[in-house]
């Protein structure tokens, strides 16, 4: 953002600046080069507003498809805005059954998620930021080895195993791979935030006459709290959003989640459902959303553009 | 106040003080990382080397199967499946071209919202909104874009007076592909952008105030300055997005589910069906084994041709 403050020569106004840095110099006064970058404004200008529709227009017709009546929704010729917006179909995907349900285990297993990754995470990635240790790198390693195999190859195994420990087709389960599935990233991620707190720190108070567990407690522990919120929404969102594992560990209907839920709603769908189904698409979205408007800093600086894959 | 006066005391220990202060801190180490790594390696490391040796036998779904090794069989199969190889070819053709797409358009909207225009936030936020979505809601909004009767798509064609061109999308032998590789482009844009729109705020500003001084056109100054220096980005990026696609499941899933007739079975999905459908628990293992040597060959010589130009 900063080269954007740059630009040098004259200007006609906030909007209408030359924007690359440079030319404004070079071309000041003379007509020809002028009109030429007027020209290839106006084209800027028109393919932004060609990416702004392909972007939005989906989003809008699920936002104007859920405040729809019944009737709207079979009428043969459907407009963008809807005629007599209602909230019948939000009061419809929170009241149908599959779908509250969904939500609350959607909830329960995510919380968990995050709860437990956290716990875990945050001795280790003390451990990897203060200590030299090759693990760290094996860490960092199995980040990018993870992202290469289909979960074809783990779901088999993973589902052996939990039916041995008679997790499978449980809430409990599935948290666990919920965990495993997002540690490597949370601990690449929490590794980061102790590595930023000074060791100083921790060397004056041990200075001071306090022990490692009172240092931790009083000296680490406040400062990483804004790593562990981030480390603690990831987590989070990753359970939130994930379909496959659910999709394939979960047998009992009253146990799936909000995804789960959605997808088998999609396959039972008539024209006239379809607003409860949008409803219900856009109530998933909001924890995401949020995340995603928590974190917009970080993600657009591109440090955490790994993190959470679509 | 006290740590520089008094940090020297902290190091006048013994040597043999300091070993055994040492070997304290290693098993500190290894009782923090604990936690961490029994899980790990549990439900992660175990699952994939299993998952591997699963794809060289003839594991069943079943509580009481005798699984036994059968080594090549299950690839002598594969080899032998027309379901495969169409699936194959499918997947490669979305892996491709969605990354293609993707990574243009990518750069296209990352190059616009370097400049200085107007909306530049409206589109920044929306540009990340897609990614944001569950991919599941992201195929229930394209299914609602694509609905034969109640869908955006059909609306605008007749709108516009392009009756003849309104067809069930997904349902479509022709249309069905294409359909689902715009959503695939659409859900996964986001991510690219952010990533190159990042690349590119890190490109030295002094080189293109050079290039311009000496003459050099927009075009020239992409070209020669903004695309070199966002190479290392460019190849990480879509190296990441291609082996993502290759892997993708639940959009398409909810999308068609690899219909009609088969022309949107994505390897992943036809895993899944042999896997979870018919039971072959080895023959699904065995094809996950062949995508994931596909996948790191078609890397290799990307990544190998691309360090060659570096050079």
């Amino acid at each position: 953002m900063a080269r954007n403050t740059t630009s040098t020569g004259p200007t006609t106004g906030p909007g209408t600046g030359p924007g690359k840095p440079g030319t404004a110099t070079a071309g000041a006064g003379r007509a020809k080069p002028r009109r030429r970058r007027r020209v290839g404004r106006g084209l800027q200008y028109l393919a932004l507003s060609g990416y702004l529709v392909f972007l939005a227009f989906p989003l809008v017709w699920l936002l104007s498809t859920s405040f729809k009546p019944p009737r709207e929704l079979v009428q043969l010729h459907p407009t963008l805005i809807p005629e007599s917006p209602t909230l019948s179909n939000f009061v419809q995907a929170f009241t149908e059954q599959e779908l509250g349900r969904a939500a609350w285990n959607s909830i329960q297993v995510s919380l968990a998620s995050a709860l437990l990754t956290v716990l875990i995470a945050t001795p280790a990635s003390y451990a990897l930021a203060r200590f030299k240790t090759r693990l760290g790198t094996v860490a960092l390693g199995w980040v990018l080895l993870s992202q290469l195999f289909p979960f074809v190859l783990l779901i088999i195994p993973i589902f052996l195993v939990l039916r041995q420990a008679g997790l499978a087709n449980t809430h409990a389960g599935l948290v666990l791979i919920y965990v495993v599935w997002a540690l490597p990233f949370a601990l690449w991620m929490l590794q980061g935030f102790v590595r930023n707190i000074p060791r100083e720190l921790e060397e004056a108070a041990s200075v001071d006459g306090a022990n490692r567990l009172q240092t931790l407690r009083r000296v680490i522990f406040p400062l990483l709290t804004p790593g562990l919120v981030a480390t603690a929404l990831f987590a989070f969102i990753s359970a939130w959003n994930e379909f496959f594992f659910a999709l394939v560990l979960i047998k009992t209907p009253e146990l799936a989640t909000l995804p789960v839920a959605l997808a088998r709603f999609v396959g039972i769908e008539g024209t006239a459902r379809l607003g409860p189904l949008a409803a219900g698409s856009l109530l998933a979205t909001i924890p995401s959303l949020v995340f995603f408007a928590v974190m917009q800093r970080r993600l657009a600086s591109g440090s955490l553009a790994g993190a959470v894959k679509g | 106040m006290t740590t520089l006066a008094e940090r020297p005391d902290v190091d006048r220990t013994g040597p043999g003080n300091r070993s055994r202060r040492r070997r304290s801190d290693r098993t500190t180490v290894y009782l923090l990382l604990l936690p961490s790594l029994l899980p790990v390696l549990v439900l992660s490391v175990f699952p994939l080397l299993r998952g591997i040796y699963l794809g060289f036998t003839d594991a069943r779904a079943g509580r009481n199967v005798e699984v036994s090794f059968t080594g090549l069989a299950n690839y002598r199969e594969l080899l032998g499946d027309s379901l495969f190889w169409s699936s194959f070819r499918i997947g490669l053709l979305w892996a491709f071209a969605v990354t293609v797409l993707q990574f243009l358009l990518a750069l296209g909207l990352a190059l616009l919202l370097d400049q200085r225009l107007r909306f530049r936030g409206v589109a920044r936020v929306l540009a990340v909104v897609p990614w944001a979505m569950p991919p599941v809601v992201v195929g229930i909004l394209w299914r609602l874009v694509y609905h034969p009767d109640a869908g955006l798509l059909n609306e605008f064609l007749y709108r516009i007076g392009a009756d003849g061109l309104r067809t069930t999308w997904l349902g479509d032998f022709n249309t069905a592909l294409p359909a689902v590789i715009i959503v695939g482009v659409w859900a996964g844009m986001p991510q690219t952008t952010v990533v190159l729109l990042a690349g590119l705020q890190g490109v030295p500003r002094e080189l293109h105030e050079a290039a311009a001084m000496d003459g050099a056109s927009a075009w020239q100054r992409f070209r020669n300055v903004t695309l070199p220096s966002l190479m290392p980005v460019i190849v990480a990026i879509t190296s990441l997005d291609f082996i993502w696609n290759f892997n993708s499941f639940g959009l398409v899933y909810v999308l068609t589910a690899g219909g009609p007739g088969g022309r949107t079975m994505l390897p992943m999905l036809f895993a899944y069906e042999e896997a979870f459908r018919y039971g072959n628990y080895g023959y699904a293992a065995a094809l996950g084994n062949v995508m994931v040597v596909i996948v790191v060959a078609l890397l290799a010589v990307y990544l190998r041709r691309r360090l060659r130009e570096a050079n």
